[in-house]
């Protein structure tokens, strides 16, 4: 499949993938994220039942300590 | 074409070097309205990059902000909350603003804030502030738009002991928010071309 990911063109081999696999696969391993799929925003506890598939919006937002 | 702005009203989630030096920002163009919330004190350690002075030191920030935009603007209105922001008072808080800041410091309060607004408040502006310790690096800091959701930073550097956050840095950011406000209240300010510039997606005219 093919998705947007943060404004930027990435294709898996996966036909689709949860959240949490998308996570996994691009080791977005920070502790506070903010993501969003299509617009909708997608809560830590949504990420093992969000599926993503061709064609799919997808940001993911670091959040980072200082202000 | 500033004189809009004595209508609008912004929202400032949290007083720290973001808060303090956007909320003056916007008290200087002309912001008819700011709501601010903070429940620190000022501290020496804050006076290397927030917009306080040694004798505000121990004072609540809210009070501090409020005197010292004051002594700018004689004209722009200061609401103040002093109160710790939460997912339950957020909305009620600011949901008379046309923009909110974040400006918190921490990154698990600004993920609170971001879900929050995006969640409850869907029709709401956000600028966030996301990387912006140490020094240098002028060319890393950006603005990332998703939506209604603007993010300014270099969404990479973290402060840790190493890495501390600094005037020049904090400022640029706060700044950076702050004129992400004008550009969502305004209309867009026509190129030397005359067309728009690239990227723009807020309604032409400003927000209403």
């Amino acid at each position: 499949m093919q998705i947007t990911l943060n404004n930027r063109p990435e294709t898996f081999d996966e036909e689709e993938m949860t959240v949490s696999e998308l996570l996994l696969i691009k080791n977005f391993t920070f502790r506070m994220l903010v993501i969003k799929v299509n617009g909708e925003v997608v809560k830590k506890e949504q990420r093992d039942t969000t599926i993503i598939k061709d064609g799919d919006d997808v940001a993911v937002i670091h959040l980072i300590s200082g202000g | 074409m500033l004189s809009k702005l004595r209508h609008k009203t912004v929202g400032i989630a949290g007083c720290g070097g973001l808060g303090s030096n956007c909320a003056v920002a916007l008290a200087r163009v002309g912001i008819g309205k700011l709501i601010i919330a903070d429940f620190d004190v000022v501290d020496g350690s804050n006076l290397n990059r927030q917009h306080y002075f040694r004798n505000q030191i121990g004072q609540k920030k809210v009070l501090a902000l409020k005197d010292n935009i004051e002594k700018i603007s004689k004209d722009i209105k200061v609401i103040i909350h002093d109160i710790k922001l939460t997912a339950g008072n957020i909305v009620s808080i600011f949901k008379d603003c046309d923009v909110i800041v974040e400006a918190f410091d921490d990154a698990e309060m600004k993920q609170m804030i971001i879900e929050t607004v995006l969640l409850e408040m869907p029709d709401k502006y956000l600028v966030s502030g996301v990387g912006l310790a140490g020094w240098g690096d002028n060319n890393s800091i950006r603005t990332r738009q998703e939506g209604k959701l603007f993010i300014c930073g270099d969404e990479k550097n973290e402060v840790s002991e190493t890495n501390p956050p600094l005037a020049p840095r904090v400022g640029i950011v706060a700044n950076m928010q702050a004129n992400q406000v004008l550009e969502i209240l305004l209309p867009p300010l026509p190129t030397a071309s005359g067309s728009l510039p690239a990227g723009r997606q807020v309604p032409e005219g400003g927000e209403k």
